[in-house]
């Protein structure tokens, strides 16, 4: 399978600050990619080295096989910037219309365009008089005129709703099933977890991980949290069991490493009749990212 | 290609149409032109010219300060406004190239430049012509203006996108407009007057001075009216060196000058990295 996306050694430096360095990463048809990282860790500059917005220092890219900026790549890229903005003085329709013609599309969809993003009955108006989230929604449907390839979305669901959230992750799944391929950045973690198939962690200019949650969760080694409710009484039997773990209000804390959770879960079994509850708290999305993204010095 | 420029040129125009520039260009052109025709035909027995001839004169040098003011306000914000908005790198990502987004630009607000232009004159001519019927034989001396004043305003809309791209800023390429036809329009004149009359009739008013008007586009633009009017007699100050140059020299200056402004525009345009 060819891929849709290769970047291999990417370096971009600023001025003297290094914005990227050393960046490699493949994304496949239909492949969901979560691009994660804090404000300036290089997720923006990447995507605008990508779309051929801006050039890098070295290192290579293909899309489809063929270099970023090129007017072939450019006609299988689409891109949703974080903000879309457009002229204030355009209806959505107008402004839809100019970006079919663009790409050579038909511009007789443009109303069926809009009515897949819920924008159809504020088409004829302007831009101007739009709410952020319907500015997004106009960026939306520009970003799937004409069947591209590659999708990227640069916080694509920032503004919008929790339903439209929804409705735009349907949409994604629906274009993934077709064939195309999406790198999207986010910093709504829980939904990004729901809904991508891999994570990048960017800091710094570095990759510092990349694999699916569970992949990164166990490269990140964090320690599970259990809570456990004792039955009345038998608290101090429980912390006996336990020397490393906390007590705190009505529930004794312990925590343990992802080999140890087996033999963990094992020794409170062994003290059954003397729990009443027991909660098992994998490391959150948040815990593994922040284990990532650290950034230097702390 | 072509596809893509008139799309870009539908859209410029939608915004123009929006943003009341339209109007304004139309307005302007036509209040200024009727005043002028009102103005400037009453010596016109006097001179033995028609009096459209005279007119054309009058809005001759009404243009050189006119069209090119219109055409720099209607291009400054070209790039840079794009650039503030932030909707350059989104347009920059669709398979469209540089040189056919400003292109597409080119042609909305030269034609509406051209829809103002033909208004104005249009007017001035209309009122003349009803005064005095016989006025008609000038019209080939205002259609000749109003081409010229197209590639005029053309030359200028391309300076204009280059204070744009240069600029980057919507308020530094306002301020770079309006400097830059001071410049090339009213202390450039004043510049070589002051020359001429400080050289005396020296090699500088025999060798300097006609290329120098040359290589000026509104100098050029008035030497060309001025030489082909019928009634030169109604030509004065710089005019007055109408027929020291030949007419094709300052034809080819005018018809060359867009085409060396849009370039270099579309030069510095490359350059902006959104």
């Amino acid at each position: 399978m060819t891929s849709t996306l290769t970047i291999s050694r990417l370096t971009k430096t600023f001025d003297g600050v290094k914005a990227l360095s050393d960046v490699s990463l493949r994304v496949d048809p239909g492949e969901r990619v979560a691009l994660l990282g804090h404000n300036g860790a290089g997720k923006s500059t990447m995507m605008k080295i990508i779309l051929g917005l801006i050039a890098p220092d070295s290192g290579d890219i293909a899309i489809c096989g063929v270099r970023p900026g090129d007017a072939a790549a450019r006609s299988r890229v689409a891109y949703l910037p974080e903000n879309a903005v457009f002229h204030p003085a355009l209806t959505g329709l107008e402004q839809i219309s100019y970006y079919m013609r663009l790409r050579g599309v038909a511009v007789s969809g443009a109303m069926d365009l809009l009515d897949r993003v819920g924008l159809a009955h504020a088409a004829k108006r302007r831009i101007g008089t739009y709410s952020k989230g319907m500015r997004q929604r106009v960026g939306l449907a520009q970003a799937l005129i004409g069947q591209p390839t590659l999708l990227i979305l640069d916080e694509p669901t920032s503004g919008l709703d929790p339903v439209s959230r929804r409705d735009f992750y349907d949409l994604l799944d629906t274009l993934a099933a077709e064939g195309a391929a999406f790198l999207l950045s986010s910093h709504a973690l829980t939904e990004v977890e729901a809904r991508t198939d891999r994570l990048l962690i960017l800091s710094g200019g570095r990759m510092v991980a990349e694999g699916s949650l569970p992949e990164l969760r166990h490269a990140a080694a964090l320690p599970v949290a259990m809570h456990i409710r004792a039955m009345n009484g038998y608290a101090p039997d429980i912390m006996a069991a336990f020397p490393g773990a906390i007590r705190a209000n009505d529930a004794i804390h312990l925590t343990c490493t992802q080999d140890e959770k087996l033999a963990t879960l094992a020794t409170i079994s062994a003290l059954q009749g003397k729990v009443s509850d027991l909660d098992v708290i994998p490391p959150s999305l948040e815990d593994i990212y922040s284990h990532f993204s650290r950034r230097d010095g702390q | 290609m072509i596809a893509r420029i008139l799309a870009t040129a539908t859209t410029e125009i939608h915004i123009a149409r929006r943003n009341r520039w339209v109007l304004i260009a139309v307005l302007l052109m036509v209040v200024f032109s009727l005043v002028l025709s009102a103005a400037g035909s009453a010596p016109s027995g006097a001179l033995g010219a028609d009096r459209l001839s005279v007119v054309v004169a009058s809005l001759t040098s009404l243009s050189v300060y006119l069209v090119p003011l219109v055409a720099l306000l209607m291009s400054f914000d070209a790039v840079a406004g794009e650039v503030e908005r932030g909707t350059l790198p989104l347009v920059l990502t669709y398979p469209v190239a540089r040189w056919e987004v400003l292109a597409g630009k080119f042609v909305a607000h030269t034609a509406i430049l051209f829809t103002a232009i033909l208004a104005g004159y249009g007017a001035a001519a209309a009122v003349t012509i009803l005064a005095d019927p016989a006025a008609v034989s000038g019209l080939g001396a205002l259609w000749t203006l109003t081409w010229t004043s197209t590639l005029l305003g053309g030359t200028f809309l391309g300076i204009g996108y280059a204070a744009s791209a240069t600029a980057r800023r919507v308020s530094g390429a306002a301020g770079l407009a309006i400097g830059l036809w001071l410049g090339l329009v009213v202390l450039y004149d004043l510049g070589l007057l002051a020359a001429v009359v400080a050289d005396d009739g020296g090699a500088f008013t025999t060798r300097v001075f006609p290329v120098a008007l040359l290589a000026n586009p509104a100098d050029a633009f008035r030497l060309f009216n001025l030489s082909a009017l019928s009634a030169t007699p109604v030509a004065s100050g710089v005019g007055g060196a109408a027929n020291a140059v030949p007419q094709w020299q300052s034809l080819a200056s005018i018809l060359i000058w867009p085409l060396v402004s849009l370039s270099f525009a579309t030069l510095l345009f490359r350059k902006v990295e959104p």
